[in-house]
């Protein structure tokens, strides 16, 4: 009975939406097996998270007003007052920095083994775009809260961005909603947060993974010469979504452990007229360009060294987002090779930068 | 039509702009421009390049359409110096030191007249005056004295209300200090010189002059404005009082305010001190190093006794209270009700700030049942922070029983796969 139901359904819809196809494409849809399939968990869990980010995301617009007399207040309000509220808010806040280390695994795995070749291109790029946007949500979801630390951090950011040539200035004040960190600047985060970047977010995300479906996963370049007889494969169902759910929840356990025994802390209320309390720092994603900028001299020959950097992280931003098309050709017979010579530096470079940060 | 709206545009943008900024300055200079037309002495006077020292273009008189012939009457209408400056047409010049209290007074002794700028204006200053020890002495020829232009200048007069006046309450110590800090000009009256020092210094001068605080006093508001007196012997109470009225009325009520009396104490001022007051703290009371009621009592007397109680007394309550501070703090940063807390220990301070009133009475009994009470809310606001932070460390122990479910579901997901891998590798 219940079967038949389902069937009366199923086919109501499969003659209207022609569904066979792609059930079809599901029940074939096989997956690599060989020493770099771990590497094709990383896009998922990211995924996963993303999923958290938004359902944790909605829960907490439902009592957070933003404003600078409202946002603290409505925080401190969720996370005293409201049943688990603050649970919700760690697991927000640990979901977010999880959601970018998981992008950031997904991205150099895709590069070290040359997955962004012909024909994945763009599905390259649209990550790329998707990184970026993870990293603007946790940008202006890092001033929310309106705490001390939210308040300097974002002040800073916003000059480095206002430091850029020519149209700099234009964007720190659209940023801002003036010339400094205000109540606007919280309206604008918020709307930034909640509304353009999920929408942004949504329809480059739904590119990626159309693109990902297209071409299927990608294939290390010695195992796809081999013949058919000798590939091994899995079948995408159920053996590799199951594969997938048993990572998402151990990632999930981990996520509620550090939203537990490590809850997000809130800090104490912004005082714009206060002095910076010291240890200023931005999110740890962004700590290897703040900390390139402050050992740059003031001066690179005509050039403001601030200004310098800008530039340099931006025109080495851009070429990280089209190597594809410029990626230097394999050279037979060397043990390493140029493009994995480039990704160990940039790796070691963002490492080292990142330490430095931390450290000095 | 394109160019239409980009004209609009520059118009807005190159038009408006400086007409805006022309009218502004047309505002900055209208009081004189105004009377340089009407006004001969004006005239004459910017010409000659002759106009008196410190002129301001918005002085009040200039403001409210008085001119020069105003005070120092003649007639303005004419352009020809021996009529314009014709005793007879009430011509009075430059007045003697001596009369320009009477000088200013012409008007400002006179109700009706003042009444036309300011309905509830005072016109009893110069009748103040002539009581002052200024006033005294300028009626016995002394012209060193201080008359009204001394302390409100003669052609850059302010209400006392706007910060550009030499009386706004923050510029009052430095006008006064003119005279009173300098040796040489006050040498011949025998009174110290280092009141405007000590003054800069106390907790009042810090407050005024450094914060900007005008609701702390300065020397006029001890002293008086135009009837300026020093304080008398029985008054110096009752001028800390005007502010400080719970304190005085505490501390007349007890024997020590009697016993003072006897002994030509000066209530206040005998552990307060006067123009260096200090900030006051707790360590003014006990028998410690700061300590006030030493000066007086030994050991083993009556007052000695009470004033180590009494220390004890607020140390406690200070104590506890800066412990619940901190505990407090830690409970908002790792996002824990603390809004409690904050109540009660708003709740203590307010004891303590009620019991440091009390130490006027001089009667620890008194001062212990503020005290006990803030202690109280001090120990409920330790306990509270106690508690919410042992809540966020028991939220731990939630995590085990929320993870058995995942590991559980986990492990079942892990044996379903592998039932299904091997039921696929026996159907290859």
């Amino acid at each position: 009975m219940k079967r038949n139901i389902f069937k009366k359904v199923y086919d109501w819809l499969d003659e209207r939406y022609d569904l066979t196809p792609l059930i079809e494409f599901g029940k074939h849809k096989k997956v690599p097996v060989h020493e770099h399939t771990i590497w094709y968990y990383m896009g998922g869990v990211t995924l996963f998270l993303f999923l958290i980010q938004a359902f944790t995301g909605i829960l907490l617009s439902m009592y957070y007003q933003p404003g600078p007399d409202s946002s603290y207040e409505s925080l401190r309000f969720l996370l005293t007052k409201v049943r688990f509220g603050w649970l919700i808010r760690s697991i927000h806040s640990w979901s977010a920095n999880l959601m970018i280390f998981f992008a950031f695994v997904h991205m150099f795995s895709t590069f070290f083994t040359r997955a962004y070749k012909k024909p994945r291109e763009l599905t390259w790029v649209s990550g790329f775009i998707l990184l970026s946007l993870a990293l603007a949500f946790g940008f202006s979801g890092y001033l929310l809260p309106w705490n001390e630390l939210a308040f300097f951090a974002t002040k800073v950011g916003t000059e480095i961005v206002g430091a850029v040539p020519i149209v700099g200035p234009i964007i720190m004040k659209v940023l801002r909603g003036g010339s400094d960190v205000t109540g606007a600047t919280i309206y604008r985060f918020y709307a930034i947060h909640i509304t353009l970047l999920p929408a942004i977010f949504m329809l480059v995300l739904a590119l990626h993974l159309v693109f990902v479906q297209k071409h299927g996963m990608s294939e290390p370049e010695h195992l796809a010469n081999l013949p058919e007889s000798k590939k091994k494969y899995i079948p995408f169902f159920p053996n590799f979504l199951l594969r997938d759910l048993i990572l998402w929840l151990i990632v999930f356990d981990i996520l509620v452990f550090l939203a537990v025994y490590y809850p997000w802390e809130l800090g104490l209320k912004a005082d714009p007229f206060a002095p910076a309390p010291a240890g200023i720092r931005p999110e740890w994603y962004f700590m290897f360009m703040f900390q390139t900028l402050k050992l740059l001299p003031g001066h690179v020959l005509f050039i403001e060294g601030e200004v310098l950097g800008i530039l340099l992280f931006m025109v080495g931003g851009l070429a990280w987002m089209l190597v594809p098309f410029w990626a230097l050709k394999e050279r037979p017979g060397r043990r390493i090779q140029p493009m994995e010579f480039i990704g160990v530096a940039v790796l070691v470079y963002i490492g080292v930068m990142t330490i430095l940060g931390y450290v000095l | 039509m394109k160019i239409g709206y980009l004209g609009i545009l520059m118009s807005l943008f190159l038009g408006v702009g400086p007409l805006m900024a022309q009218s502004q300055d047309d505002d900055k200079t209208t009081n004189l421009q105004r009377l340089v037309e009407v006004d001969q002495c004006v005239a004459c006077h910017i010409d000659e390049e002759a106009l008196p020292e410190g002129l301001h273009e918005n002085d009040i008189h200039l403001r409210v359409g008085l001119s020069c012939a105003g005070c120092h009457g003649g007639d303005p209408t004419s352009d020809d110096m021996d009529i314009a400056m014709d005793p007879a047409r009430g011509y009075v010049g430059i007045p003697d030191k001596r009369e320009v209290p009477r000088f200013c007074g012409k008007c400002h002794s006179d109700i009706n007249f003042m009444r036309q700028f300011r309905p509830q204006v005072e016109t009893d200053q110069e009748e103040q005056y002539y009581t002052s020890r200024h006033g005294k002495l300028l009626l016995k020829g002394d012209t060193k004295v201080a008359v009204c232009t001394d302390c409100h200048t003669s052609h850059a007069v302010f209400p006392a209300s706007d910060p550009r006046s030499s009386v706004y309450p923050t510029n009052v110590p430095i006008t006064c200090k003119k005279c009173h800090s300098d040796p040489d000009y006050m040498a011949s009256y025998k009174i110290p010189t280092d009141q405007f020092e000590k003054y800069a210094e106390s907790v009042h001068g810090q407050a005024l002059l450094k914060k900007k605080d005008v609701g702390a006093p300065a020397c006029n508001d001890c002293h008086g404005n135009h009837g300026a007196l020093p304080p008398g012997v029985t008054s110096i109470g009752q001028v800390c009082g005007n502010c400080h009225i719970n304190n005085l009325q505490y501390f007349q009520k007890t024997k020590m305010a009697e016993e003072f009396k006897k002994m030509d104490l000066h209530d206040c001022i005998e552990c307060h001190g006067y123009h260096s007051v200090p900030p006051t703290n707790d360590d003014m009371v006990g028998v410690g190093e700061q300590s006030t009621c030493i000066d007086c009592h030994d050991e083993g007397d009556e007052g000695y006794k009470a004033a180590v109680q009494i220390r004890q007394l607020l140390l406690d309550l200070t104590t506890a209270i800066d412990s619940a501070k901190v505990l407090k703090k830690r409970v908002q940063i790792i996002g824990m009700d603390d809004l409690d807390i904050e109540y009660l220990l708003k709740d203590a301070h307010q004891q303590l700030i009620h019991a440091r009133t009390v130490v006027h009475t001089f009667d620890p009994k008194q001062v212990e049942e503020k005290t006990k009470t803030g202690l109280e809310r001090a120990k409920e606001a330790i306990q509270l922070a106690l508690e919410e932070i042992k809540e966020y460390h028991r939220r731990r122990k939630g995590f085990l029983f929320a993870t058995l479910f995942t590991t559980l579901l986990i492990i079942g997901l892990f044996i379903k796969l592998r039932q299904i891998e091997s039921e696929q590798k026996s159907e290859s």
